[in-house]
């Protein structure tokens, strides 16, 4: 009958327990009955269904009685229920939000083929470890590398669309013939490149690309995904250019708000300079090569590439990194901060929610003992108290998705905009099974406790004893779930305040210049037909004149790149008597500006004066510098009218202007140098184009761009204006997401917070009221209020006490590994340290307060007769 | 009474069957079993889950009681619980029984069913 006795674990004990036998005598009659091998094979067979569709019944009616008396339960005890499903949610919720958010950064694959297999190529090079490659290196270093089965380069590029309405601005990417095959993806019309030359090299890029790849998107916007767009020919850049494929949905690279990919030509003059570094290398490892293989293959053959050459200026030597890591890279600590925060919270609520259920079993010990007393076994006791949890789990749980839904927008915020998908974080599948299982977990986690002591609060000693009984173990379980929540919020509390300091110290940067009342907006005038410099300089000078002319508009200016939006394009500086040698460090970052720059953005001129309608090309080459560039090369003398060797030309110093932190508020800049923009040569150091217009207004600055539109579209009608935006806008953008950071972390910390105080509360007044008798006694027998009330706050003191410290530890530890994103602050800031110390004294003043009153005001004689 | 009898039915018709199988004599589990499969001519064999299940139930519902267990002749000596129809189960299989005759009535008047309405 063994086998029948294995069928019968699959009844509930209860029903085993009470009918095991009987039903195993019945089947050994049957079996009997049955007679042959055959027969009592057939009735084996029937037995077994007949097991698992009753077995299956009996639990559906278990639970179908457990769930009604649980919803009478928590009917009865609303504010419970209330306080217990809020709990959850909030732990279910913070932690939801945070991994469908760590999910998309950090764990889900990239949307390629073999995602794993993808990397980056870099160039390492005068201190910097990752560098764009120069298309002669990437030629050299590509035909000596056997690691990839497929490498290719991109390099950014914006291009005017017109003929299909108002004229846009786009951003694509110039890619090489092997880059669509290295990411493994094809067009889902028509063909993307690939197949001929990675790198072709044309006598000019004016030859014009070899067709276009549209992104979806832009497929569908501009073009209202036309299914004939395949061979159509559109306007780029004032050229022709046919249509040869639409990308995905879905598909996006290098990253979002790139529309179009061109292939990537380059020009003879594009391979004299080494230096010369726009290119950004993905490559498809070979099976079987690693990153850590193909780096060393690199690194060799990057060195081994350098031997051969006559005089190579600087070391330069080349590195791989995974795809993944690299784009995640600068988010990581971000998200990992996020994902801890939120677990904090959860361990909060986790503990608070057990409080919660101790207190609760405590209250229901008479009832337990009574239905115990009543023949209800410790299984099906068990398991109704199991039943109340995954109930009240399961609705903080819903409660949490709908909070993380909301919350979701918010937290995408703080994702990069460099990831290459375009699809947002979301609650999808993945994220709706973490929520369930955390809900269940944490439920199940805090129900644990008092179930398991609920069990042997069988027989009569829980009748016995009443209400009134309090376990010694479970105080002191109930004071360390406490202590957790107070070590969990001192955490939180101290990368919270670290995080705003930084954020302090950040703000209160000074950037160089004033950015308020200026207004910034993109003209990028297309080559060739821009290319010859006094082209621009016509369509600016029309423009500005016109534009000064506008009412409250005092200054007008442009410049290569607005600050803090690019923040590279270096050159190396030459001085007399030494070559160019980026590798010490003589580097100073190179911006073309018209007249009136540094009076339009408030940049202090030191000395000398701005650069000037009459600095022309055929005039001598001039130059703005910053202070530090003057104080780096002519310490302690006058710059003016020095000589450096900078971008092909001799320069002398005209002026000096004040520092601007080009590389935005955290970073140290280069210093600067500023060239006339009439002195640019034709068809030369083009990426350095002015195109950035900066005006200042006393004006609001959107009742300025209509009459600005107008003006650069009698200057030239096929001329799109972009990113239209305030100076402030980008200077506020330099902090937004550390704002964000911060706001998200003070929530955290908040619920925390907020969480523990309720828990020393909870602790606290039940423990008076438990006592209310013994202090009664006290009280009758000469104690003074101030001894009880120093006897109650002690208690809360303690429990304090005890979480502070490990609290305090933990969070140096905690600090620490926020490093990378603290700036200006020691991860043991004796301020912060000291702040929430002090807060936490009065959280746990605040929670012991009331309890403490309410025992002083025990009346002896009531306290004693109660019982 | 009554009242209490309409709410349980229709009875489900294994139910019907034990209450049956009872109404002459106490009996232990496998002799309910052994009884609805010689009513039936073995059409109804019941198994030891869906017997015991409906015995809890009726046992909730008071439609049976357990007998003290005694030694069961037939099988080998072993103790075996006993279960015996309550006054409330016989009113409930009386109404039953009420109510598949109405129905066998109705079904006749409409030619459903062999014999006269």
């Amino acid at each position: 009958m063994r086998p029948y006795r294995l069928l019968l674990l699959l009844y509930p004990a209860s029903f085993r327990g009470e009918y095991g036998d009987e039903m195993t005598a019945l089947v050994r009659h049957r079996l009997r009955d049955a007679g042959g091998p055959l027969a009592r094979l057939v009735t084996w067979i029937g037995i077994a269904a007949e097991t698992a569709v009753n077995a299956a019944a009996v639990h559906g009616e278990i639970l179908k009685q457990d769930v009604r008396y649980t919803a009478r339960t928590l009917n009865r005890a609303r504010g419970f229920t209330l306080t217990a499903i809020l709990i959850v949610a909030l732990g279910v919720g913070a932690n939801t939000a945070a991994f469908s958010v760590t999910d998309f950064v950090l764990l889900r694959p990239l949307p390629f083929p073999d995602p794993d297999r993808l990397v980056t190529l870099w160039q390492v090079q005068g201190g910097y470890a990752r560098m764009e490659l120069s298309p002669l290196n990437y030629h050299d270093w590509k035909q000596a590398a056997s690691s990839f089965e497929r490498l290719g380069v991109h390099t950014g590029i914006t291009a005017n669309l017109v003929g299909t309405g108002e004229p846009l601005r786009l951003k694509g990417a110039a890619v090489s013939g092997d880059l669509f095959p290295a990411l493994g993806v094809r067009a889902a019309l028509g063909r993307t490149f690939g197949g001929g030359e990675d790198l072709p090299v044309r006598a000019s890029d004016a030859d014009g690309p070899g067709g276009v790849v549209l992104s979806h998107g832009l497929w569908q916007r501009v073009f209202g995904g036309d299914a004939a767009i395949v061979g159509r020919t559109i306007t780029l850049n004032d050229r022709p250019v046919t249509v040869i494929g639409v990308m995905p949905a879905g598909f996006s690279f290098p990253f979002s708000s790139v529309e179009f990919w061109v292939p990537l030509v380059v020009t003879p003059g594009d391979y004299q300079d080494r230096g010369n570094n726009y290119l950004y290398g993905i490559g498809r490892l070979k099976p079987g090569a690693t990153i850590q293989s193909a780096r060393a293959e690199m690194a060799l053959v990057a060195a081994r590439s350098q031997r051969d050459q006559p005089s190579p200026a600087e070391t330069v030597s080349a590195t791989v990194n995974g795809l993944r890591d690299e784009l995640s890279r600068q988010s990581r600590v971000m998200v990992l901060a996020l994902s801890g925060a939120a677990l904090c919270v959860l361990l909060i609520v986790c503990a608070n929610l057990a409080n919660l259920l101790l207190a609760r079993a405590l209250g229901r010990r008479q009832e337990i003992a009574v239905r115990t007393a009543m023949g209800a076994g410790r299984e099906r006791l068990i398991r109704q108290l199991a039943t109340e949890s995954i109930v009240l789990a399961l609705l903080g749980g819903t409660l949490g998705v709908l909070l993380a839904v909301m919350v979701v927008p918010m937290l995408w915020r703080l994702v990069p905009a460099n990831l290459p998908t375009s699809t947002a974080p979301g609650i999808d599948l993945r994220v709706l099974a973490f929520a369930g299982a955390l809900s269940l977990a944490a439920a199940l986690a805090a129900g644990l406790a008092p179930m398991i002591r609920s069990g042997d609060d069988t027989g009569a000693r829980g009748l016995r004893e009443g209400a009134r009984a309090i376990g010694g173990r479970k105080e002191a379980l109930r004071g360390a779930l406490v202590v957790a929540e107070v070590i969990a919020s001192v955490v939180l509390l101290i990368a919270t305040g670290l995080l705003v300091r930084t954020l302090w110290t950040i703000q209160s940067t000074d950037p160089g210049f004033r950015a308020d009342a200026v207004l910034t907006l993109r003209t990028d005038l297309p080559l060739p037909k821009y290319a010859v410099t006094a082209r621009r300089t016509e369509f600016y000078t029309h423009v500005f004149e016109q534009v000064r002319a506008l009412p409250g508009v005092s200054s007008a200016s442009a410049i290569s790149f607005l600050p803090m939006v690019m923040r590279g394009g270096v050159w190396p500086v030459g001085l007399p008597g030494e070559p160019a040698d980026r590798r010490a460090g003589h580097t100073a970052s190179l911006r073309f500006v018209a007249p009136g720059f540094f009076k339009t953005l408030d940049v202090p001129l030191r000395s000398g004066r701005d650069v000037a309608d009459g600095d022309t090309a055929t005039a001598q080459m001039v130059a703005v510098v910053s202070e530090s560039f003057a104080a780096r090369y002519w310490p302690g003398q006058d710059a003016i009218g020095r000589h450096f060797g900078f971008a092909f030309a001799d320069r002398t110093i005209v002026g000096v202007v004040g520092d601007i932190r080009v590389r935005g508020l955290e970073s140290t800049s280069e210093p600067q140098v500023y060239l006339p923009y009439a002195q640019q040569p034709d068809n030369s150091l083009v990426f350095y184009l002015p195109k950035d217009i900066v005006i200042r207004a006393s004006t609001p600055l959107d009742q300025l761009v209509p009459a600005i539109r107008a003006i650069v579209h009698t200057a030239d009608p096929q001329q799109p204006i972009s990113d239209v935006r305030p100076m402030k806008e980008i200077v506020d953008a330099e902090t937004a997401s550390r704002g964000l950071q911060v706001r998200v972390l003070a929530g955290f910390a908040m619920v925390a917070f907020l969480l523990a105080a309720i828990g020393i509360h909870g602790v606290l007044s039940f423990a008076v009221s438990q006592r209310t008798a013994e202090i009664g006694v006290r009280i009758a027998l000469g104690a003074q209020r101030r001894d009880i009330l120093t006897m109650i706050a002690r208690q809360g003191g303690a429990l304090v006490a005890m979480g502070l410290l490990p609290g305090l530890l933990l969070a140096s530890l905690a600090g620490r590994s926020l490093q990378a994103l603290l700036v200006g602050v020691t991860p043991i800031d004796p301020l912060t340290f000291g702040a929430v110390t002090t807060l936490v004294i009065l959280m746990a003043a605040a929670g012991t307060l009331l309890p403490a009153f309410r025992a002083v005001r025990i009346d002896p004689i009531r306290a004693i007769r109660a019982d | 009474m009554t009242n209490d009898a309409d709410a349980l039915l229709p009875l489900p018709p294994v139910t019907l069957h034990i209450l049956v199988a009872l109404a002459e004599e106490d009996r232990h589990g496998y002799a309910i079993m052994q009884e609805v499969a010689a009513r039936t001519g073995g059409a109804i064999r019941l198994g030891a889950g869906t017997l015991y299940r409906s015995v809890q139930r009726m046992l909730e519902q008071g439609l049976i009681a357990e007998v003290s267990a005694r030694p069961a002749p037939e099988l080998d000596d072993e103790r075996r619980r006993y279960y015996r129809i309550t006054p409330f189960g016989r009113t409930v299989a009386k109404a039953e029984a009420r109510r598949l005759a109405q129905m066998l009535k109705l079904a006749r008047a409409s030619g459903l069913a062999p014999g006269k309405a």
